[in-house]
């Protein structure tokens, strides 16, 4: 096996074995990176001095004895919505380009502490506003599986860099679904954890009551690994969980005798592809026979979650953007007024989809329709919640499809914003909700293009939520990687 | 979405959850009027009267479909709160470092001894 | 037609925590541009609030000192405008569920007191500062605007009163009362000229007797007291004059013009105020618990009306109770000690509100600086009342006192002030003026009483104004009758 297919446990262990160096790792990452992108596109910015900084950094404190944990010294990427101090940071959008960052988010110095070596910024959909990471002003990423698909949004940069071995994990945020669809499509693991437990510190904001950071990577583990080294109380967000946080390692081997798995009715049928269905199918079936007690259930409420998140978080981000005015930083347009001047730098910094999410999310919010969209779609929010509080009053965990279909062809979406929001199905109830979710993969359709398989818990439940991931991947036996044609770097 | 057949052959039981959607909602009940001009006036977007024209047709289709929020049936509801219910998340009375001003400058499109700098706020008479 | 004035006022506040309201940057007047700022006060993306525990519970104390209620939760919401000085597009403000509501003030004006209903004190967040440079620096005709963010994010109450003031008296009497204990509290600088104290009204009128509100129009930018009562006052007049003349007025914001003595109409484009507010999702919910709301509650100090209250019940009449719970906590201070002592409180108050006060005014001294003490206070009243000095020569004896010259004692021994009340001394005196004035005395057993005032006047004249007035008119008496 060649070093950038390795999972973080695998590298770790000839890391500490002294096999490898941490500077080894990178250069094997850099090289897969210089490969692959002119392909992919994963990345916006490859920081390859700081990154071997960083890496000669950890090999001294290795040989010191100093080991920071499982991501001392590993090669990890950061979605470029996370401010990194010194290093650009554009949210994917012409509003903030070249902007640099005075301050690091939370999660990055967090990655730091834990010792992993930050190799770039991975691209997104602007401001991760989709579902493809086609709407980045910076050029569309590519799914390693097939080049002419889109690799899922709007973590698709981390996902894509994730599936490749340009990166050993990375951190995508989930307001909808970013990072388990992206993960689904390119046959990685993502999850989405309890709202609160990830400081959202300098990650810039989309949907403040939804958004959250999680991990990508090639296994349930190394997952397990990243979270741990990213979550945990913070002073700096005020909706940060400050309370006890749950135990990941010992979930990992537990099995799912005795465990009690929900298949939610309402996230199948009409749009959802045969192969997708029949290989949930035939997972759920190997859960049941692995000792697992199988139930359906319906959650009608589920039927109109894309609705409340298309009114709650367009209205929340028409508030979020409403900083990138030309004044203290990023893109500036000409005016004569401070009213003019705005409007102009806002029209030509933000891209269609983000334009086209600020005008519904100031409309969903503005006088005399507040009641009808914005405070009726709060109410199904709740409404979603008492649900699924009712739900895991009966089973341990939920599961479904993560998305309804495979990787779609680049394009095929992009003039129909509905359709590009029905990507979101599945992921978005445990956003509305704030539980955490994982997204696994399981197989291969007859395209050799990979389907994903969602876990859903309660708050807090990532334990429980582990335990039925780890088991759903030992039971998949996915090891395939992309064969993606190498270019000369 | 309808039922999925055959999406699990050893299904123990079938629990149904809520019945809190109405059937009889119907998404004409509303008609939606967008004066689109007003809205990205409010959300300070200098567009043009043909872009205006293209998002207020693609919001009237997001609206159409996001409009099924209405058939959410039952009593009122509290606004949704933190997952984990959090209150008084305080920070005490204490002073943190502030940033390094031609840092901060340093990333602005105009400036003048220190100061951020932009037009007036309006047009000059 | 009689109109009626109809007048609300909105008071902001900024407090004077040491950090800002959502982030640790100093709270400071004065610093030079843009020094005081960081990520989340300039509006950074990827910033976030956490709110100051310090301001909510100033805040209580606030609505407290105004009879307010403490609500048992409370939550931010977003106030979404857009403008150069507000960084996020945003001002983090309260909607409907404010921390306090429900409150009033008592304001006394030519001796009627009203109560002024409080509807709400809500906590929000200050913007940053613009200044408009280019043609003398009007707002109209500025060429740029520079902006500075030190003051984005200071912590902000604002009090809004209920439409009940009728009077640009009035107006001026709640802003100045409600400033005063605001300055008490010690939660807020409280300074008009810096800006740490605004003042808007809302100013209407109607009919006399009618029961609907007028067309509302708020007048903006007044600098001080004077600058309110005067601006409620023109408004009012060029409301009437319009209504009169046959025209309609418009719900508008207006600018004082100090100089000119005027209101101008800030020229707002319509639709500009549907400011789309929701709940906060970067705050969690508040609870105001019971025995929260009760310490905050036991660490108040006394208020002015509850001062005023007490010195009444102490025997002193309402004005004077009035003036001297306005007064400085220097002078209150006197007050206290000196009346311990055994001090005569209508005459300790008297001295106080009277010739200190005065005093201070004329030698432009700030109280912190005044070298009378209460024991000293009750030792001139003493020596006043034992007719060691007379009433007249105890004010120069207050002037050595407050110049450092020692105690009231001390001084008029010193500045040869203490009256001559020995019985032998002064009948010399008195018989010299007898002896001197043969024709008084006929006057007097001639049955002419009143002639008495005017030798008491030869023996103070012959006394250099020593002379212990009464005992010298009764001694003249004994003579004369003998």
């Amino acid at each position: 096996m060649t070093l950038h297919e390795m999972t973080i446990a695998e590298a770790g262990g000839r890391l500490r074995a002294g096999e490898v160096s941490s500077s080894d790792l990178l250069e094997a990452t850099l090289d897969r990176a210089s490969r692959t992108e002119a392909q992919l596109h994963a990345y916006l910015t490859i920081d390859r001095e700081r990154a071997r900084g960083a890496a000669r950094q950890a090999d001294a404190e290795l040989e010191d004895g100093l080991d920071r944990g499982p991501l001392h010294g590993i090669p990890v990427a950061l979605k470029d919505n996370m401010c990194t101090r010194g290093v650009e940071t554009t949210a994917s959008s012409q509003i903030l380009a070249g902007y640099i960052p005075p301050y690091d988010a939370t999660v990055t110095r967090k990655l730091k502490e834990a010792g992993a070596v930050i190799v770039g910024k991975t691209n997104l959909d602007e401001f991760a506003m989709g579902s493809s990471t086609e709407n980045s002003a910076y050029g569309a990423s590519y799914n390693p599986w097939d080049i002419s698909r889109i690799p899922g949004g709007s973590s698709g940069g981390s996902a894509a860099a994730v599936a490749v071995g340009s990166a050993f994990a990375a951190l995508g945020s989930d307001t909808g679904g970013s990072i388990r669809q992206p993960a689904s499509l390119t046959g990685v693991v993502g999850l989405k954890p309890t709202y609160g437990t990830v400081s959202r510190y300098g990650l810039i904001a989309f949907a403040s009551s939804l958004d959250q950071i999680g991990p990508l990577s090639r296994s349930v583990e190394d997952a397990a690994f990243t979270l741990e080294a990213i979550w945990g109380h913070d002073p700096m967000d005020a909706t940060s969980y400050a309370g006890e946080y749950p135990n990941l390692s010992a979930a990992l081997n537990s099995g799912v005798s005795g465990l009690k798995v929900g298949v939610v009715r309402e996230l199948a049928g009409e749009g959802y592809e045969p192969a997708v269905e029949s290989a949930v199918s035939v997972m759920v079936d190997k859960l049941s026979d692995a000792g697992a007690a199988v139930v359906e259930v319906s959650l009608p409420t589920f039927d109109i979650a894309l609705s409340a998140y298309y009114l709650i978080a367009p209205a929340e981000a028409s508030a979020n953007l409403a900083r990138f005015d030309g004044v203290r930083y990023g893109h500036r347009g000409e005016g004569t007024t401070t009213e003019s001047l705005m409007a102009r730098t806002r029209a030509e910094g933000f891209g269609p989809e983000v334009t086209r999410r600020v005008l519904l999310g100031t409309y969903a919010l503005s006088a005399g329709y507040y009641d009808a969209f914005y405070g009726q779609a709060q109410k199904v929010r709740s409404a979603i919640q008492e649900d699924f509080a009712r739900a895991y009053g009966i089973v341990d965990v939920l599961v479904s499809p993560t998305s309804p279909t495979v990787a779609f062809e680049a394009g095929a979406r992009v003039d129909d914003p509905l359709a590009m929001y029905l990507s979101d199905i599945c992921t978005i109830p445990s956003n509305l909700a704030g539980h955490p979710a994982i997204s696994i993969p399981i197989g291969l359709d007859h395209q050799n293009l990979p389907i994903g398989f969602q876990v859903m818990a309660p708050a807090l439940g990532e334990t429980v939520m582990f335990q039925v991931a780890a088991a759903v991947e030992s039971l998949a036996g996915f090891a395939d990687r992309p064969i993606l044609e190498e270019l000369a770097s | 979405m309808g039922t999925a057949p055959g999406l699990c052959t050893r299904l123990q039981g079938i629990y149904q959850i809520s019945t809190q959607v109405g059937l009889a909602y119907t998404p004409a009940a509303m008609p939606i009027d967008i004066d689109i001009a007003h809205v990205a006036r409010l959300a300070r977007l200098d567009l043009t009267a043909e872009e205006l024209e293209g998002y207020k047709a693609q919001l009237g289709v997001i609206l159409d479909h996001a409009a099924q929020v209405q058939s959410l049936e039952g009593g009122p509801r509290e606004e949704s709160a933190h997952p984990l219910g959090i209150v008084n998340a305080f920070r005490q009375d204490e002073r943190r470092p502030s940033l390094d001003r031609d840092e901060v400058l340093s990333q602005a499109p105009e400036t003048e001894n220190g100061y951020f700098v932009v037009p007036p706020a309006m047009e000059a008479e | 037609m009689t109109w009626e004035t109809v007048v609300g006022i909105e008071v902001h506040v900024e407090l004077s925590t040491k950090s800002k309201m959502f982030c640790g940057c100093a709270v400071e007047f004065g610093a030079r541009p843009n020094t005081n700022i960081c990520p989340v006060c300039l509006g950074l993306p990827g910033a976030l609030p956490v709110p100051n525990r310090k301001a909510i519970e100033w805040i209580m104390a606030i609505g407290l000192a105004f009879n307010c209620e403490v609500s048992e939760r409370s939550v931010f919401h977003r106030k979404n405008y857009f403008y150069a000085d507000l960084p996020k597009g945003y001002q983090i403000s309260q909607f409907d569920i404010p921390v306090c509501h429900d409150g009033y003030l008592d304001v006394t004006v030519d001796g009627e007191t009203r109560r002024i209903g409080i509807e709400r004190a809500h906590m929000e967040e200050d913007t940053g500062k613009s200044t408009h440079v280019g043609d003398g620096g009007r707002i109209h005709t500025a060429e740029s605007t520079l902006l500075d963010f030190n003051r984005s994010g200071v912590p902000l109450v604002e009090v809004v009163s209920r439409p009940d003031i009728r009077s640009a008296a009035e107006a001026r009497a709640y802003a100045q009362d409600l400033r005063a204990v605001v300055a008490e509290l010690g939660v807020s600088d409280a300074r008009l000229e810096e800006g740490s104290i605004r003042f808007d009204a809302n100013v209407s009128i109607r009919p006399e007797g009618a029961e609907t509100l007028g067309t509302k129009v708020e007048v903006k930018n007044m600098n001080s007291f004077r600058s309110l009562e005067r601006a409620v006052e023109y408004e009012i007049e060029r409301q009437i004059s319009v209504v009169e003349a046959g025209g309609e007025l418009t719900q508008e914001t207006r600018h004082w013009d100090e100089e000119a003595g005027v209101t101008h109409s800030m020229r707002t484009k319509e639709g500009s105020s549907d400011y789309r507010y929701f709940t906060e999702p970067d705050l969690a919910p508040m609870a105001m618990s019971a025995s929260w709301v009760d310490e905050v509650k036991v660490g108040l100090p006394e208020l002015p009306a509850e001062r005023k209250a007490r010195y009444s019940n102490e025997g002193l009449d309402s004005d004077l109770a009035g003036v001297l719970s306005g007064s400085p906590a220097e002078i209150r201070d006197i007050y206290e000690v000196a009346t311990a002592e055994g001090a005569d409180r209508r005459r300790a108050a008297n001295w106080l509100t009277g010739e200190v006060t005065a005093w201070l005014r004329r030698t432009e001294t700030h109280p912190t600086k005044l070298s009378l003490d209460g024991p000293q206070l009750a030792e001139l009243v003493r020596i006043v009342g034992e007719g060691l000095v007379s009433s007249s020569a105890a004010k120069e004896v207050l002037e050595g006192v407050l110049l450092g010259e020692g105690s009231p004692r001390a001084v008029a021994k010193a500045r040869d002030l203490v009256q001559i009340s020995d019985t032998s001394a002064l009948e010399k005196i008195v018989a010299v003026v007898l002896a001197d004035n043969p024709e008084a005395v006929d006057s007097y057993a001639a049955g002419e009483q009143k002639v008495v005032g005017f030798l008491v006047g030869q023996v103070m004249k012959a006394s250099q104004g020593k002379a212990d007035p009464k005992l010298a008119n009764q001694l003249l008496r004994q003579k004369l009758s003998s």
